[in-house]
């Protein structure tokens, strides 16, 4: 690695002279949420969002389209020796840079649950003088989880929320155990044992696949059994946004695993050349970190 | 498959293609930071009109030409496009085509996806455009967006503008991730970071800070979009949020966005300024640490924007002392710039007539804004036209003014030619002239309690709004003489030599100009000259 920062050898790097890709990923990217814009807009507004639709489809296809191209693009020029070790040290600062863009996008979401939960539930509830809601709604009287919201016609409250340690704690381990399987399908392609590799990357994809059936079958039941929802006021939309973003990454990490599964079931990865799994297994231990805070912040310290 | 749309992968020791597909399917720095720069320059322009829209309604007591709806669409979209469309794709613009340079580096440290950053920024802007003609009108609730004035009141238009900011957030995003990378991957070997020129270190800076806070914006819009759409509780009280939450989301991430702004122009200031004065930078490590410490404390005083919406007088003491402390890293700055000058041999070409006054009017606006971090002060100038008046003055003839200098200063470079300089003296003064008769008086009829954001007002504050839109007209007109000495230089003018201005030191003035289309491609050997 240090031989490429002496000034004596210096291997040249890559720089592709054009690529079509972009420019349909920016059309990709605007026709999808441009579609999306219309659907919630047709929702809202109670008309009907076919055009939007089509749109949707039409960008996610360009999209999803373009992605494959780019990563398969990336993947050939990798195996065509194209990439010097500074190049490669590239992707690395990258993706850990897209890590940390977000991790600061969660903390958002935390940042409005803790908000919520130091100071909204107090000054609601009387603290000082209670301001304006003593005035608005001066039977309130606020608790954490909020089952009761002061404007009850618009935000129903639920009847009760989740308990911490049934289903999520479920899912707490189920995840922790797939970083652990994760870090052992590592090892396997550090040991250049492919039959391992795809054992454990195998198993890591099912524990994520059961995982996210668990957190389908909890919003399915918070829903219909206990009226928690995303309009059951500030404990439903913190709730739902905090895991729901969650659980989209998690989805989005597991079609990472599933492609790395596909490229390990076509020889792909080396002891020394393996960033490709390595970065999608840090997105893997991210997501789990994450849970583990939603399970800390939200489901224990919430109920 | 992946032939379908990519078939091209040659070794890149050729020049640019012909032809518009040049543009579109580029990799290369220089076209990208090209295309930054005027995509930069017409919403420049975009936004500029509707400035004068606001300032022509404003031009005389009473209603005159513009409907109230129509004024606020006016003033909200105005700002979006100026911070997200004008000031910070033209930094970005500029990062493009000086980083690798300045560096060493053959391009940047991604290409391809420097080429997405780019692209999804026309169509993010033509969806925002594109609201004006939408039913019930563009945005009209400030470029801040406060809910619920933009949840529960805001037009329909407003889905569209939240995607509009995540595409731009994207974009942002990406474009901050290949710039951190080409910096810390990519530099020639023997230029440490402390060897970097300040261009390249206030961009560091930025970047970081970019990928710190966009996040959260797109965090903060989503939350509007579902407060919108799914009756979510994120800024209504009666499901048991506030309000005042959005205004902590949005301000965490918009204290810093006044840094992204404004850092940049530091290094601007930094590299023109030693040039002109014919000396070294003065305290190049106190720059450094001055910028770091800038962007630490741009993350911990937030809440001064909020003095007056109610929150505990603990959280206004300690966000009013932590706000004053920037005044210290800044004054660091000028005063190195000052040093930097004190005892040179000075001469005045336009990049330094722009780069002196951005460190006068500045400093006024720093000053306007130690003013507002005073907690019972603020009380009396929250929403008048002294916060317009200051965050003008450190905008345009900040920003915007570091951005001409450093187009003056390096086009040159870019080009091979040199612009008229009598041209550009007389750009200078009228902009200079503009701009302080636009906002001077806006800090009087500010103190004297004009509010921001009206489309009439009372009749004392007549004759002050008249002289005001009379500098502004004079500001966005003086502006086409700016692009005519731009095309003018494009297409021809005196040859430039390699260093172009006798005090220049950095590696972009040992190539030759103008720039070939690819440099670097092996890096340099005699660092000698990079210390900024």
């Amino acid at each position: 690695m240090s031989d490429t920062n002496s000034a004596t050898h210096y291997e040249p790097y890559y720089v592709p002279h054009n690529s079509r890709l972009p420019i349909f990923a920016s059309i990709g990217i605007f026709l999808t949420v441009f579609g999306i814009g219309h659907i919630l807009n047709a929702m809202t507004a109670g008309t009907s969002g076919s055009l939007g639709v089509t749109i949707l489809l039409i960008g996610g296809l360009v999209m999803g389209f373009t992605l494959f191209s780019w990563f398969a693009v990336v993947i050939r020029e990798n195996h065509e020796k194209l990439y010097s070790d500074q190049m490669n040290r590239s992707y690395v600062w990258g993706m850990s840079w897209f890590i940390f863009s977000e991790v600061m996008f969660f903390a958002a979401f935390f940042g409005a649950l803790f908000y919520v939960r130091v100071f909204v539930v107090d000054w609601l509830g009387g603290v000082g003088d209670r301001g304006p809601s003593g005035m608005l709604w001066p039977e309130y009287s606020p608790e954490w989880p909020m089952l009761n919201t002061p404007d009850e016609a618009r935000f129903p409250g639920p009847e009760s929320t989740i308990p911490p340690f049934q289903l999520p704690l479920l899912n707490t381990i189920l995840l922790v155990t797939s970083s652990f399987t994760v870090t052992f399908a590592h090892h396997a392609i550090k040991e250049a044992n492919r039959k391992k590799l795809i054992g454990w990357l195998g198993l890591t994809i099912a524990l994520g696949l059961i995982f996210l059936f668990v957190q389908a079958y909890e919003y399915h039941h918070a829903y219909v059994d206990l009226g928690l929802t995303l309009g059951s006021g500030i404990y439903g939309t913190t709730f739902f946004m905090l895991t729901g973003f969650h659980g989209a990454h998690v989805t989005l990490g597991t079609i990472m695993l599933i492609v790395m599964f596909g490229r390990a079931l076509k020889g792909h990865f080396s002891g020394d050349d393996c960033f490709g799994f390595e970065a999608a297994a840090w997105y893997w231990h991210f997501v789990d970190v994450v849970w583990l805070g939603l399970f800390v912040f939200v489901y224990v310290l919430g109920s | 498959m992946s032939a379908v749309i990519e078939e091209h992968h040659d070794d890149h020791h050729h020049g640019p293609d012909k032809g518009i597909m040049r543009w579109v399917l580029t990799t290369n720095h220089k076209d990208i930071g090209t295309l930054y720069l005027w995509f930069s320059f017409i919403m420049f322009l975009t936004g500029g009109v509707m400035a004068l829209v606001i300032r022509a309604e404003l031009f005389q007591p009473g209603l005159q030409l513009v409907q109230p709806e129509f004024f606020n669409q006016m003033t909200t979209m105005h700002g979006l496009i100026m911070v997200f469309g004008a000031v910070m794709p033209a930094f970005v613009g500029l990062a493009n085509w000086l980083v690798p340079m300045m560096i060493g580096a053959p391009d940047m440290a991604l290409p391809r996806m420097n080429n997405f950053s780019f692209w999804i920024l026309p169509f993010a802007f033509a969806m925002l455009l594109s609201s004006l003609l939408m039913e019930g009108g563009a945005p009209n609730f400030g470029w801040t967006f406060y809910a619920p004035l933009s949840t529960d009141y805001g037009p329909p238009s407003t889905t569209f503008f939240i995607f509009g900011v995540h595409l731009m957030g994207i974009s942002s995003i990406m474009g901050s991730i290949n710039v951190i990378v080409t910096i810390l991957n990519l530099r020639a070997p023997g230029m440490t970071l402390m060897k970097m020129p300040l261009f390249v270190w206030t961009w560091l800076i930025t970047a970081y800070l970019l990928i710190a806070v966009m996040p959260v914006l797109a965090g903060v819009v989503t939350m509007m979009l579902m407060d919108i759409h799914f009756n979510t509780a994120f800024f209504n009280a009666g499901g048991g949020g506030d309000p005042v939450l959005f205004q902590h989301v949005f301000w965490f991430f918009g204290h810093p966005e006044v840094y992204i702004m404004i850092l940049p122009a530091f290094g601007v200031v930094s590299a023109i300024i030693p040039t002109f004065a014919r000396k070294r930078l003065f305290g190049y490590d106190s720059m450094v640490y001055a910028t770091a410490s800038i962007a630490f404390l741009s993350f911990i005083v937030w809440a001064h924007h909020m003095f007056t919406v109610g929150i505990p007088i603990a959280g206004e003491l300690y966000f009013m002392y932590a706000t004053m402390l920037i005044a210290v890293p800044t004054g660091v700055k000028v005063f190195n710039w000052v040093a930097t000058m004190w005892q040179g041999s000075m001469t005045f070409e336009t990049p330094m007539l722009f780069s002196i006054a951005f460190v006068i009017l500045f400093t006024i606006g720093g000053f306007s804004g130690l003013m507002l971090a005073i907690v019972p002060a603020d009380f009396q100038y929250h929403d008048t036209y002294f916060v317009v008046a200051h965050f003008h003055y450190v905008l345009v003839p900040g920003s915007v003014f570091s951005i001409m200098a450093a187009v003056y200063y390096w086009l040159p470079k870019w080009t091979g030619n040199m612009y008229n300089e009598t041209l550009g003296k007389t750009h200078f003064w009228l902009s200079f002239i503009g701009v302080n008769i636009t906002f001077f008086p806006q800090h009087f009829t500010g103190l004297a309690g004009m509010p921001r954001r009206i489309p009439d007002y009372a009749l004392q504050f007549a004759d002050y709004n008249m002289i005001s839109s009379c500098g502004a007209f004079l500001f966005g007109f003086s502006q086409l003489l700016f692009l005519f000495i731009v095309i003018r230089t494009i297409k021809g003018g005196k040859k430039a030599t390699d260093q172009v201005w006798e005090g220049a030191h950095g590696l972009e003035w040992t190539i030759p100009s103008p720039a070939p289309y690819h440099t670097f491609s092996t890096p340099p050997k005699d660092l000698s000259e990079a210390h900024g």
